[in-house]
C-alpha cells in the first residue's frame, strides 16, 4: 500500500515488475535508469548472482513531481524470475501498489509465462490482494526476436493466454532497445496514481 | 496511514531517545521498504531510500528463514562493522526501527534505548 506521509507531504509508491526468468524485467529498469539518469538521484540497486541473474530484487526510485501538494516518489522493483526463488518473489510483493507483468514472447516460453502469471495471482492472495482489482499492465517483450528467425507467439495468442480474463492494457516491447519501455512505465504510473488519488 | 500528530510524536521519540543519545542515523519504516521517519546527527550522507528498500528485504528474508526453522520470528537483527553497526528491530507487524551507531556507543545502550523508543511508538500508534 502506498505510504502517504501527511507531515513531510510525501507519497511513496511501489511498482513491481513481475514475470518469468530472463523475460526482461531487469532490462526494463536498466533502460529507465539510463533514459532518466539525470532525474534519478540515486544509483540503481541490483542484488544479483555471479552470473548476472536477479537474486532478490532490483530497485530504482525516482520522483515524478507533485500531486495535490504531495511529492510523489515511484519505487520500481523487479522480482527474481527463476522458478526456485518464489519465496523471495513473495517478499518483494509486500506492499505493492501496481504491477507490470513482463512476458517473454518466445514460443518456448509459453508455459513459463502462464505459470508465472498464475503464481503471481497466488502470491498476491497471501497479502489479501486481488490481481483483478489492482493497477496492472501487461508487456509482451522481445518481439524483435522474430527478425532473427526465432519463433515467437503473436500478440493475439499472448493476449489469449494471459490477458483474456484480466483485460489489462498491453504493450509489445523490445526492452533491450527501449521499445515501449517508457509507455509501459507511464501507463502503470498513471493507473497507480489514479488508484491512490482518493487517499490524498 | 499516520496522522500529523502521530508523526510529530514519533519524530520526537526518535530524536529524544536515540539521536540525542549519540546514534548516527535512525529510520522508522514499513515492511514494504517505505520510510516513515528518518533522522540523523547531521554528519553523514546516507541514501536512505535505497537503504530502506534493502533493509526491508533483509528483514523479510530473515523473517522467512525464522518460519522455516519453526520460529515465529527473529524480531531483532544486528550487523557489526568496523566503524559502524546496524541494529534492526521490529516495532509492530508492519513497521521496523533501524538504528545505525558508531563504535563509541555500546550495543547494550542501543538495545535499551531502542526498546524504550519502540514502546513509545507503539503507544503513539495505539492511541491513534
Amino acid at each position: 500500500m502506498a505510504l502517504i506521509n501527511v507531515k513531510t507531504k510525501e507519497v511513496q509508491i511501489k511498482i513491481v515488475y513481475y514475470g518469468p526468468g530472463r523475460g526482461g524485467k531487469t532490462t526494463n529498469l536498466e533502460y529507465i535508469n539510463k533514459k532518466y539518469r539525470e532525474q534519478i538521484k540515486t544509483e540503481m540497486v541490483s542484488l544479483k548472482t555471479q552470473d548476472d541473474r536477479t537474486l532478490f530484487f532490483d530497485f530504482l526510485p525516482f520522483d515524478v513531481g507533485q500531486i495535490k501538494g504531495f511529492d510523489v516518489t515511484i519505487q520500481l522493483y523487479t522480482v527474481p524470475g527463476q522458478v526456485k526463488y518464489n519465496a523471495t518473489r513473495k517478499l518483494v510483493l509486500r506492499g505493492v501498489d501496481g504491477i507490470v507483468f513482463v512476458a517473454d514472447v518466445q514460443k518456448e516460453q509459453r508455459k513459463n509465462n502462464i505459470e508465472s502469471l498464475n503464481q503471481l495471482y497466488e502470491n498476491l492472495e497471501t497479502y489479501n490482494l486481488d490481481l483483478f482489482k489492482m493497477p496492472f499492465v501487461m508487456q509482451y517483450n522481445k518481439i524483435d526476436l522474430k527478425n532473427s528467425g526465432i519463433p515467437i507467439l503473436p500478440s493475439n495468442i499472448m493476449q489469449k493466454d494471459l490477458n483474456t480474463a484480466l483485460r489489462a492494457p498491453a504493450f509489445e516491447a523490445t526492452a533491450l532497445r527501449g521499445g515501449n519501455v517508457i509507455p509501459t512505465l507511464k501507463k502503470i504510473i498513471s493507473m497507480t496514481l489514479t488508484s491512490i488519488q482518493g487517499q490524498l | 496511514m499516520f496522522n500529523q500528530s502521530q508523526l510529530d510524536d514519533i519524530d520526537n521519540a526518535i530524536v529524544t531517545n536515540l539521536i540525542e543519545a549519540g546514534l548516527n542515523n535512525v529510520i522508522f519504516m514499513d515492511m514494504a521498504g517505505n520510510t516513515i521517519a528518518k533522522h540523523d546527527n547531521g554528519k553523514n550522507n546516507l541514501d536512505s531510500t535505497a537503504f530502506a528498500a534493502l533493509a526491508a528485504g533483509n528483514f523479510a528474508a530473515v523473517d522467512a528463514m525464522a518460519k522455516l526453522v519453526g520460529e515465529s520470528e527473529f524480531s531483532l537483527l544486528f550487523h557489526k562493522g568496523k566503524k559502524l553497526s546496524i541494529h534492526f528491530s521490529k516495532a509492530d507487524d508492519e513497521t521496523l526501527l533501524i538504528s545505525m551507531f558508531n563504535k563509541e556507543i555500546s550495543l547494550g545502550l542501543v538495545r535499551l534505548k531502542v526498546a524504550d523508543t519502540i514502546k513509545e511508538i507503539n503507544t503513539i500508534l495505539a492511541n491513534g
